[in-house]
C-alpha cells in the first residue's frame, strides 16, 4: 500500500507548517516499524467512509488515539513527539469482507499510567470511535507488555486460592441467580438461597440489577441471605456462598455496603461492570485486603461487544478486567439463551484461564499475551443452560468454570432443592465418567439417563428441559473458521 | 446425614473399581496421590492427618489402592480422602479431592447463632460427634445420635 | 516385519500372525538386531514369548489355566546384558497386556533393607508402590540374605516380596539377577523364593568375537575407529583380559575403549607429524591399547587384587 500520499514527511520544515496533512504524512503510518516488546499493541477492525482509503484510515485512528489533531500544531516539537506517536504498521484484509480492514497499531509504554485501566480505555477508545471518515470501528484485541501487566495487582483472589478456600477441586462450580429477578422481600429472597444452596449448589447470586430497591433493602437481603447460606453449610457440611451485590450510587457506599458482607462473614461480594474501571480496581485491592472473592457482572456489555463491526470485542473487556482484577468473570455459555458463538467464548475463557495466551486466530486471539504471574480469573457460564446440557458444558469449559443454572434450578417441577440436587448429580456424574475416560460429547445424554436411574430429581430435570436448545446463528463470530453448529 | 464434601459426593459410594478408575486418570496426568484422615469433618479444618507422604513417582494405581486398603484397616471408623496434586506451574495445588470412607453413622453439624448488636448474628458450624468425643473416639457406636432431620 | 515378510508356509500360520499382530514379533527382532550375542537368552525370551501368547489365546477361547507366574531370575556374570534384556523384558510384557504400564525400576539390597527395626517393611513398600505395573529387577538379590548377621533386616523384605510375589502376580513381575553360584545358594536356603521363579535365564559370558564387535558397535557410537593393527591388537588384548580377575564382559569393553581414548589424546599432543583432521582425530592405534598393564603382565590368573586396565 504505497503511494506517493502516504509517505511520512521527514522535513521538519515541511512538516510543521501551518495547514492540514493526511495523517500517514504525519507519521502515524509507519510500515517498517517492528513493534518493541514494551509496546501496547491494539488491533483495530476498520470500516472505512466510500472513498477513504484504508492506510490513511488507520493511520488516522492511530493519529486520533494518540497526539494527533485536525490540524498540524507547532507545539508538537515541544516535545519528543516520534516516540508519543502512536504508529500504525500493518494492515491486512478482513477474509470475505470487503471494505473492511484489520490495522494494528504501537502504543509506547510511557503513553500510559501505571496501575490504571481507567487511562488505558480513555486513551485507546476515548477519542478515535465518533471519527466521520470511519463507517465502523472496533477494538479487537490487544497485547500488553510484561512491562505492563506488572503494574496491577491482578485478580484479588485467582481460582487456585478461591478453590483452596471452598475446599473444592476437579470440578466446575455450581450457581444460580435467585429468581424472581426482582420484587422479594428479604426473607423470602433468603428462602430462594437456602433452599438452592441446600439442594448442592455451591453458590447462590444476585442479579445486577437488585441493589437495594423499595421492595427490599440491601442490609435486609444481606442478614437473611447469611442466615440461609450458614444454615446450608451446617446442613451440608460444605463451605458455601452467595454473591452480595455491593453495586451502589457512590464507592463510598460500595465500600459500606461491603464491609457489612464481611462483618456478616460472607466469603464473596459482586459488583456490576457498570460501576466503571475505577471502581472495579477500587473494590478489586478492597478484596485483596479483606480476603474476599470478587465477582463480575458484565451488565451492558451487550451494548457494545456485541455487533461484529463496530464497538469493543468482549476479549478486550475480559483482559482490561484481569488486569483491574476481578476473581469471577461473566464470559458466556455458548449454548445457552444468551449470544456467544463457541469457538469465541473458548477465546475468553482461555483469556481468563492461561498463564501464557498464544495466537488462536480460529478463536480471535490475534496476539500472544505473557500474563507474568497474574492470577487466573474463574470464567462464569450463566444464562438458559441445563442440567441436560451437562455435558457440552464440561467438554466445552472443563473444570475451571462457575456453571450458573437460574431457572434451571428454580424452575425445578419438584422444588428448587430437587432443581439444584439435579444439577449437582449432572455434573458429578459427568466428571466421574470423563475422568474414566469416556467421551463424554457422544456419551453424554446415555451418562445423564444412568444417573437418572437413581436419581429422581434429575429424571424430572431431564423430563422437563431434555430438548430445550438454543440455536440462533451468532452474530460475533470468528473470521478465520467456518462457525461449528451447536449440537 | 451425609456430609457432601469432596468431589463425588453426591454420588453413592464410589466402588473400588470406580476408585481405580480415577487413580489411574490422575496418575496419566502426573499428579502425585495422597491418603488423608479425619474424625473432624468441619468444612474448614483443612489439615487431615496424612497417611503417609504423597507418593511421587508412583505409575500404577494398584500402589494407591493397595495403601488404601491398609488405611482403611487402621481407620475404618474415620473420613479418608484421595486427594491428588498438580505441581505444574501456575496450578501448583490440589486438583482432585474425594472421599473414599465414611464413619457408619455420621450426626452432622449444629449451627450456633450468636446474636450480635442490631440485627446481626455471629454464625460458626460445630459438628456433634467432635462435641461429644475425643479424637480417635468420635464415631464408635451407636449412642452418638443422628440428626433425624437431616436423614 | 508384516505378514507379507514371511515365508509362504509360515505366513500362513495364525500364530505368527498373532505375534506379528500383537507387535511382539517386532520387539524379538529389535532383541536379535540391537543386542550382540546372547544365542541361548534370545531363544529362551522367544520361548517365553511364545508360552505367553499361547497362554492368551487358550484364555481367549476358555481353556483352564490361570494366571502364569511371570517372576524370572536372570544369572551370569557382570556386563552380560541382564540389565538392558531386563528393561526389553518389560516392554514385552507390557505388549503382552501382562504388565499394565511396563516400567523398570532396579534396585539392590540398600534400597529394600532398613538401618534398624521398622525401617525396612517401609522401605520395601515405597520400592514396590513404585515399581506397580511394572517390572521390578533386583541385582544381588542374594545379598538380601544374610543369615550370620543376627541384626540383619533383610529377612523382612524377602517376606514381603513373597507376599507380593504370590498374590499381586496381576500388577508386578520380579527378576532377580546376579552370579549363578551365589544365587543357587540363596534359592537353596529359600525354597519359598525358588518356588516362585517361572523363567531361569542363564547369561554366558561373551566370546572374543562377540566382545570385538561390541567394540565395534560402541566406537562406531562414539565417531572412532581402529586401524587394521589395532583391531588385531584388540582381539589379542580381548583373550588376555579375559582371563584375569573381575573381567565384567561388556563393560570391560568399554572401559578398554575409554583407557585407549586417553592414550589417543595424549599420543596426538606429543606426536609432531600429528594433524588434526578426520583421520587422526578418530583414529585410535596399536600402541593405544599396548599400553595397558594387560600386556606387560604375563596371561595368569591371581587371587584378588585390582582389575587390570
Amino acid at each position: 500500500m504505497e503511494a506517493d500520499g502516504f509517505v511520512e514527511i521527514r522535513d521538519a520544515k515541511q512538516r510543521y507548517s501551518a495547514g492540514v496533512l493526511k495523517y500517514a504524512q504525519m507519521g502515524y503510518w509507519a510500515p517498517d516499524y517492528v513493534p518493541k516488546d514494551t509496546d501496547v499493541l491494539a488491533l483495530f477492525r476498520i470500516t472505512p467512509q466510500e472513498g477513504v482509503d484504508a492506510v490513511e484510515a488507520a493511520a488516522a485512528v492511530a493519529g486520533e488515539s494518540s497526539t494527533a489533531t485536525w490540524t498540524v500544531v507547532w507545539t508538537d516539537r515541544l516535545t519528543a513527539c516520534d516516540m508519543y506517536r502512536a504508529k500504525a504498521y500493518r494492515i491486512d484484509p478482513v477474509p470475505n469482507n470487503p471494505g473492511q480492514f484489520f490495522c494494528r497499531v504501537a502504543y509506547d509504554l510511557s503513553l500510559f499510567e501505571e496501575g490504571s485501566v481507567a487511562n488505558l480505555a480513555a486513551s485507546i477508545i476515548g477519542n478515535v470511535f465518533g471519527f466521520k471518515p470511519l463507517k465502523a470501528l472496533r477494538l479487537e484485541d490487544m497485547r500488553f507488555p510484561l512491562a505492563y501487566v506488572k503494574t496491577f495487582s491482578g485478580p484479588p483472589t485467582g481460582i487456585i486460592v478461591e478453590r483452596e478456600r471452598l475446599d473444592k477441586f476437579g470440578r466446575p462450580l455450581l450457581g444460580a441467580t435467585t429468581k424472581p429477578k426482582l420484587g422479594l422481600s428479604g426473607r423470602n429472597y433468603g428462602r430462594v438461597v437456602y433452599e438452592g444452596l441446600k439442594g448442592g449448589l455451591d453458590f447462590m447470586k444476585d442479579d445486577e440489577n437488585i441493589n437495594s430497591q423499595p421492595f427490599m433493602h440491601w442490609r435486609d437481603r444481606f442478614l437473611f441471605v447469611m442466615e440461609a447460606v450458614a444454615r446450608a453449610s451446617a446442613a451440608s457440611g460444605e463451605v458455601k456462598g452467595h454473591y452480595l451485590n455491593v453495586t451502589a450510587g457512590t464507592m463510598e457506599e460500595m465500600v459500606r455496603r461491603a464491609e457489612f458482607a464481611k462483618e456478616l462473614g460472607s466469603l464473596i461480594v459482586m459488583i456490576d461492570l457498570v460501576v466503571g474501571w475505577t471502581a472495579i480496581q477500587s473494590m478489586s485491592h478492597w478484596c485483596r485486603q479483606n480476603d474476599m472473592v470478587l465477582h463480575l457482572h458484565r451488565a451492558g456489555h451487550g451494548t457494545y461487544t456485541r455487533q461484529k463491526n463496530h464497538g469493543v470485542s468482549f476479549r478486550v473487556i475480559a483482559k482490561w478486567l484481569r488486569l483491574c482484577g476481578v476473581d469471577h468473570m461473566h464470559a458466556g455459555t455458548a449454548v445457552g439463551k444468551l449470544e456467544g458463538d463457541p469457538m469465541t467464548v473458548q477465546g475468553y475463557y482461555k483469556v481468563c484461564r492461561d498463564s501464557h495466551t498464544e495466537v488462536d486466530l480460529a478463536r480471535g486471539l490475534f496476539f500472544d499475551q505473557d500474563w507474568g504471574a497474574l492470577r487466573k480469573v474463574m470464567p462464569v457460564a450463566s444464562g438458559g443452560i441445563h442440567a441436560g446440557q451437562m455435558h457440552q458444558l464440561l467438554a466445552l469449559f472443563g473444570d475451571d468454570v462457575v456453571l450458573q443454572f437460574g431457572g434451571g434450578t428454580i424452575g425445578h417441577p419438584q422444588g428448587i432443592q430437587a432443581g439444584a440436587t439435579a444439577n449437582r448429580v449432572a455434573l458429578e456424574a459427568m466428571v466421574l465418567a470423563r475422568n474414566e475416560g469416556r467421551d463424554i460429547h457422544e456419551e453424554g445424554p446415555d451418562i445423564l439417563r444412568d444417573a437418572a436411574r437413581w436419581c429422581a430429581p434429575l429424571r424430572a430435570a431431564l423430563d422437563t428441559w431434555g430438548d430445550i436448545t438454543f440455536n440462533y446463528t451468532p452474530t460475533d463470530t470468528s473470521d478465520f473458521t467456518p462457525t461449528p453448529s451447536v449440537v | 446425614m451425609r456430609i457432601t464434601q469432596g468431589t463425588f459426593s453426591f454420588l453413592p459410594d464410589l466402588s473400588d473399581e470406580q476408585v481405580a478408575r480415577q487413580v489411574d486418570y490422575c496418575l496419566a496426568q502426573g499428579w502425585a496421590m495422597g491418603i488423608e484422615t479425619t474424625d473432624d469433618p468441619h468444612p474448614r479444618n483443612t489439615y487431615w492427618e496424612m497417611f503417609g507422604p504423597p507418593m511421587f513417582d508412583v505409575r500404577d494405581a494398584a500402589a494407591v489402592m493397595g495403601e488404601l486398603a491398609r488405611c482403611r484397616a487402621a481407620f475404618p471408623d474415620q473420613y479418608i480422602r484421595l486427594t491428588a496434586f498438580d505441581a505444574s506451574h501456575g496450578v501448583e495445588s490440589i486438583v482432585l479431592a474425594f472421599i473414599v470412607n465414611r464413619p457408619a453413622v455420621e450426626p452432622g453439624f449444629r449451627l450456633v447463632r450468636q446474636e450480635a448488636e442490631g440485627r446481626t448474628v455471629r454464625y460458626s458450624i460445630e459438628s456433634y460427634a467432635v462435641q461429644a468425643r475425643p479424637e480417635g473416639a468420635r464415631y464408635a457406636g451407636p449412642d452418638v445420635a443422628p440428626d433425624a432431620a437431616e436423614q | 516385519m508384516r505378514t507379507d515378510d514371511l515365508p509362504p508356509q509360515l505366513a500362513a500360520n495364525p500364530f505368527a500372525a498373532a505375534l506379528i499382530e500383537s507387535g511382539i514379533a517386532e520387539l524379538l527382532d529389535g532383541l536379535d538386531r540391537d543386542l550382540v550375542g546372547m544365542a541361548p537368552v534370545k531363544r529362551r525370551i522367544r520361548d517365553i514369548a511364545a508360552l505367553l501368547l499361547v497362554d492368551k489365546l487358550r484364555a481367549e477361547h476358555g481353556l483352564a489355566g490361570r494366571a502364569p507366574s511371570l517372576h524370572m531370575c536372570f544369572t551370569g556374570n557382570p556386563g552380560t546384558g541382564k540389565t538392558t534384556v531386563a528393561l526389553r523384558m518389560a516392554a514385552i510384557l507390557h505388549r503382552l497386556g501382562h504388565v499394565r504400564k511396563g516400567h523398570l525400576v532396579a534396585v539392590t539390597r540398600d534400597d529394600l533393607v532398613g538401618q534398624y527395626i521398622g525401617h525396612t517393611a517401609p522401605r520395601t513398600r515405597e520400592v514396590l508402590k513404585k515399581a506397580m505395573g511394572g517390572v521390578l529387577f533386583i541385582d544381588e538379590a542374594y545379598y538380601l540374605y544374610r543369615p550370620e548377621n543376627e541384626r540383619d533386616y533383610g529377612q523382612e523384605a524377602i517376606e514381603i516380596l513373597l507376599q507380593v510375589m504370590e498374590n499381586q502376580r496381576d500388577d508386578l513381575v520380579v527378576i532377580l539377577a546376579g552370579y549363578k553360584d551365589r544365587m543357587d545358594r540363596f534359592f537353596a536356603s529359600n525354597p519359598g523364593m525358588s518356588s516362585r521363579i517361572a523363567h531361569h535365564i542363564d547369561f554366558p559370558d561373551y566370546g572374543v568375537d562377540e566382545l570385538a564387535r561390541i567394540a565395534g558397535l560402541m566406537l562406531a557410537a562414539m565417531d572412532y575407529r581402529f586401524d587394521e593393527e589395532a583391531a588385531r591388537v584388540f582381539i589379542d588384548y580381548l583373550e588376555r583380559r579375559r582371563g584375569q580377575p573381575h573381567f565384567a564382559n561388556a563393560r570391560s569393553v568399554r572401559n578398554a575403549l575409554d583407557r585407549a581414548r586417553l592414550r589417543h589424546a595424549s599420543r596426538l599432543l606429543r606426536d609432531p607429524a600429528a594433524f588434526p583432521d578426520q583421520e587422526w582425530l578418530s583414529t585410535l592405534r596399536a600402541p593405544d591399547l599396548l599400553a595397558s598393564r594387560v600386556f606387560a603382565a604375563p596371561a595368569l590368573p591371581d587371587a584378588g587384587g585390582e582389575a587390570p586396565c
